[in-house]
């Protein structure tokens, strides 16, 4: 016989590995789908920044005296590595790959305690410092579907060798350049922006954020699993779209529209995917969702008037910030008290 | 009939359908029986009984002390065979004071005083026969329950709802005896509206128990009783929940359901308050739920009060393999037991032997703030934060986050992907809190002592001090009358 045990002697059929792997699972189409697209190089990226935050990982908790296995067995290593390297240009050199999975693993989630932990999503903290230490590495995109072979994918890889076609803006790049020349939106958009290949992601962009439609099918499968809920995403897509649409509309040549906004950048895996985190997310259902919003505004913020052309990992990490302060005031109404906590008065009516 | 919304609550595997195809079946009358003197929350009943005494079924053998507190009865006819300490149905099995009674094999009734028309009763004189039969709120919390029916004459109760909710998973005896005995639930439950001049009566059932809703609806039809049906959710059957599922009132924060003129009972309560009230028999056995992935023959059957579980164990065919846990009622709210002469008690609703894989316990990782446990909660407070705060030695942070609200449901545990075991933190800090506070209540009454000591002491030496001086004053006066005097005789002599 066991010992004593506590009630309830029952438990959901749920535990952390299989959320971690049901997210990963989401994951899986826009992954294999930036496969394709952009071939060897992205493979090796890949599996570059998942076997650094595995190493990475187990090295910090084995020099803090902690056990390895249940740690790494969590899953929750891999999915950071796994955001990270989606987020990154897929032709970036394997040290960016490295260096950032363990700055994500090490400084942004092991150094803070440990999963649960962490202030901020480390991923995006990851990639922001990789942004702002190597922004050449971090602004090299390559056009899809170039598809080197096996030996030149080590090139480009490991060597750092370019290839033609490489040296390309993602559609907020171009955007941002083109209007610091005074091109209007009309002209800037011509030949950069087709609403059907933004859908699908076959454009130039992150290993993994292009595929609007294949990251909202995984999104809505973790929402149907019952992972995430719909709040953060929904407010986060509508805090970019909302003001975007109204900016289009009073001057449709200097702001571009909500289609674009939405279908651009990381703002489909930042809603699914990042911002749903639930370590660095508000607590609470309305929480999150102001949470959601408050990603969007900024995210649409940054891209408009900002110095970089995107702007989620950004403003993913100033909402992540203020995430103590919505759960501080943002707290759902006890049972029996009003929502400032006061017992309700006794009425017999 | 309007249903209101319930937040949070979960939605468990009901694994109801082991036990409640057959009917309610009854145990063999055991050899002896072990009856606690305590069954109910409040003060233990006193023994009248003797070593050696024969006693007849329904004979009273404890009677209530002080005012929260509930009689026992003899549940068979037979002899005392001790009055001593007898493993407690509780997770710590240590010995609690128990009569232990040895069946004569009769099962002879006492003479009992069965009323032809119980409706022509005063209100006080059902809740007297209530109090006098010894039956407590059979739902599990086990309050008495004529205090109730009291309490809620005297505050004035609008709304009588019963509970027919049974959202424990496993347990099947309150759909049984609604499929069963429908008839006396439904005339116990009118007696009860009667007892307390309810004004409008709602049985809540939840949509699993079809059966239960349909004989209960025949029961009820032409009376005022009417039968409410509730989606199907955890804690459905806790009463605050089922309250603000009925009405869309909630119970006040430190509050009773009379505060807002509600009075809630449980359907079985209901029943034995007929038996009580008609046929004037005292509560000396009840239904209960034999269940779980390690018994072979799961079923409901009626069992004396003091029985040993092991007996019920094996009237159902005992086990198909070995069980991982034991557990007195429900698994979301039970006690785990370890010992199988533990007896069945009036609050016993299942005896459960459970399989490893229908627990589901792992190891707790780490909290990821998912906030999975939030959403259960079905009283809106934030487990995940209260956890960390008595992680933490923080208690009065918990209590700020509303611990004390928390009805111990277990949602938030059987919910949380990383394995904590959130209500047993909370039952802990409450079982701290409550013991802080009877320190504090016994510093201050020592305090009280103390400062009335120095008080006392301070007066006493001032009253001293004042005779003393008064005694020197009368010294001196005395003193200078004779000086006085003497004064005077030599004026004279001179």
């Amino acid at each position: 016989m066991n010992p004593i045990a506590h009630s309830p002697h029952a438990h959901a059929p749920v535990s952390i590995s299989k959320v971690m792997a049901t997210v990963l699972l989401a994951l899986l189409p826009a992954t294999l789908f930036g496969f394709w697209l952009y071939g060897w190089p992205a493979v090796e990226l890949w599996a570059l920044s998942l076997l650094a935050a595995m190493l990475g990982e187990a090295l910090i908790v084995r020099m803090q005296g902690r056990k390895v296995r249940p740690v790494l067995m969590d899953g929750s290593g891999i999915l950071t590595a796994w955001l990270l390297a989606l987020s990154l240009p897929p032709y970036a050199p394997w040290w960016i790959a490295v260096l950032g999975s363990l700055f994500a693993v090490i400084i942004g989630k092991q150094l803070f305690g440990g999963l649960g932990q962490n202030v901020f999503n480390p991923a995006m903290a990851a990639r922001v410092m990789l942004l702002i230490s190597f922004p050449l590495e971090m602004t090299t995109w390559t056009v899809p579907k170039l598809s080197p072979g096996w030996l030149d994918s080590l090139r480009i890889t490991f060597l750092s060798q370019p290839l033609d076609g490489m040296a390309s803006a993602s559609v907020l790049g171009h955007v941002k350049t083109e209007f610091s020349r005074g091109v209007g939106l009309d002209q800037a958009l011509v030949g950069y922006y087709a609403p059907l290949d933004a859908l699908w992601g076959s454009r130039v962009g992150s290993l993994g954020e292009t595929a609007a439609l294949l990251l909202l099918v995984g999104g809505l499968f973790l929402i149907a699993r019952r992972i995430i809920t719909w709040h953060a995403p929904v407010a986060m897509l509508l805090g970019v779209a909302v003001p975007a649409l109204l900016f289009n509309l009073i001057d449709g040549n200097h702001y571009a529209g909500p289609m674009v906004h939405l279908l651009s950048g990381g703002l489909m895996l930042g809603a699914f995917f990042i911002i749903t985190d639930p370590v660095t997310s508000p607590n609470t259902v309305l929480g999150q969702a102001l949470f959601g919003f408050g990603c969007g505004l900024l995210t649409w913020i940054i891209r408009t008037w900002g110095g970089y052309p995107e702007g989620v990992a950004f403003a993913v990490l100033l909402m992540n910030a203020a995430t103590p302060l919505i759960d501080q005031y943002i707290k759902p109404r006890i049972y029996g008290r009003d929502s400032k906590g006061v017992a309700l008065p006794v009425n017999k009516g | 009939m309007k249903i209101f919304g319930l937040r949070g609550g979960v939605h468990p595997e009901g694994r109801k359908d082991m036990s409640v195809q057959g009917s309610i079946r009854t145990l063999p009358l055991p050899k002896k029986l072990y009856i606690p003197l305590q069954q109910h929350i409040g003060a233990p009943a006193i023994p009248l009984v003797s070593v050696g005494d024969t006693v007849l079924k329904g004979q009273l053998i404890a009677s209530a002390q002080g005012t929260v507190s509930c009689s026992v009865h003899a549940p068979t006819s037979g002899t005392i065979l001790a009055l001593g300490n007898h493993a407690a149905p509780h997770p710590s099995g240590l010995p609690v004071p128990t009569i232990t009674l040895e069946s004569d094999g009769a099962d002879q009734w006492i003479a009992i005083e069965t009323v032809e028309d119980p409706f022509a009763l005063a209100p006080e004189d059902i809740a007297e026969r209530v109090a006098a039969a010894g039956i407590v709120g059979l739902g599990g919390a086990t309050f008495p329950a004529a205090l109730k029916l009291n309490l809620s004459r005297n505050s004035g109760v609008k709304t009588l709802i019963i509970n027919g909710g049974e959202c424990e998973p496993y347990l099947t005896c309150d759909d049984r005896i609604m499929r069963e005995r429908a008839v006396e639930i439904v005339e116990g439950i009118r007696l009860i509206a009667s007892a307390v001049a309810a004004q409008e009566v709602l049985v809540g059932i939840e949509d699993n128990k079809p059966e239960a809703i349909a004989a209960m609806q025949a029961a009820a039809q032409g009376s005022a009783v009417k039968i409410a049906v509730m989606p199907s959710m955890y804690p459905m059957g806790s009463e605050k929940q089922i309250i603000q599922v009925l009405t869309g009132h909630e119970v006040p924060a430190g509050g009773r359901p009379a505060d807002i003129g509600v009075l809630v009972h449980n359907v079985a309560t209901a029943y034995a308050v007929q038996q009580a009230i008609r046929l004037g028999k005292p509560l000396v056995s009840r239904i209960v739920t034999i269940s779980g992935g390690a018994i072979k023959a799961a079923c409901n059957v009626e069992v004396l009060i003091g029985t040993p579980v092991q007996e019920l164990i094996e009237f159902a065919e005992g086990y198909t393999q070995p069980a991982a846990r034991l557990v007195l009622g429900g698994p979301m709210m039970g006690q785990q037991f370890t010992q199988t002469s533990v007896p069945v008690v009036k609050g016993t609703s299942g005896v459960l032997a459970l399989l490893a894989s229908e627990i589901g316990q792992a190891e707790a990782s780490p909290c990821i703030r998912c906030s999975t446990c939030v959403r259960a909660c079905p009283v809106g407070l934030l487990p995940l934060e209260m956890a960390a705060h008595i992680r933490a030695a923080d208690l009065s942070g918990a209590v700020t986050l509303g611990l004390k609200d928390c009805i111990s449901c277990g949602s938030c545990s059987y919910v949380c992907p990383a394995h904590i075991p959130l209500v047993h933190y909370f039952n802990y800090a409450k079982g701290d809190l409550a013991a802080q506070e009877r320190a504090k209540l016994k510093q201050e009454a020592t305090k009280k002592l103390a400062e009335g000591r120095s008080e006392r002491m301070a007066r006493i030496e001032r009253e001293r001090a004042a005779a003393a001086a008064k005694r020197k004053a009368a010294r001196e006066a005395k003193e200078r009358a004779a000086k006085e005097a003497a004064a005077k005789a030599a004026e004279e002599t001179v």
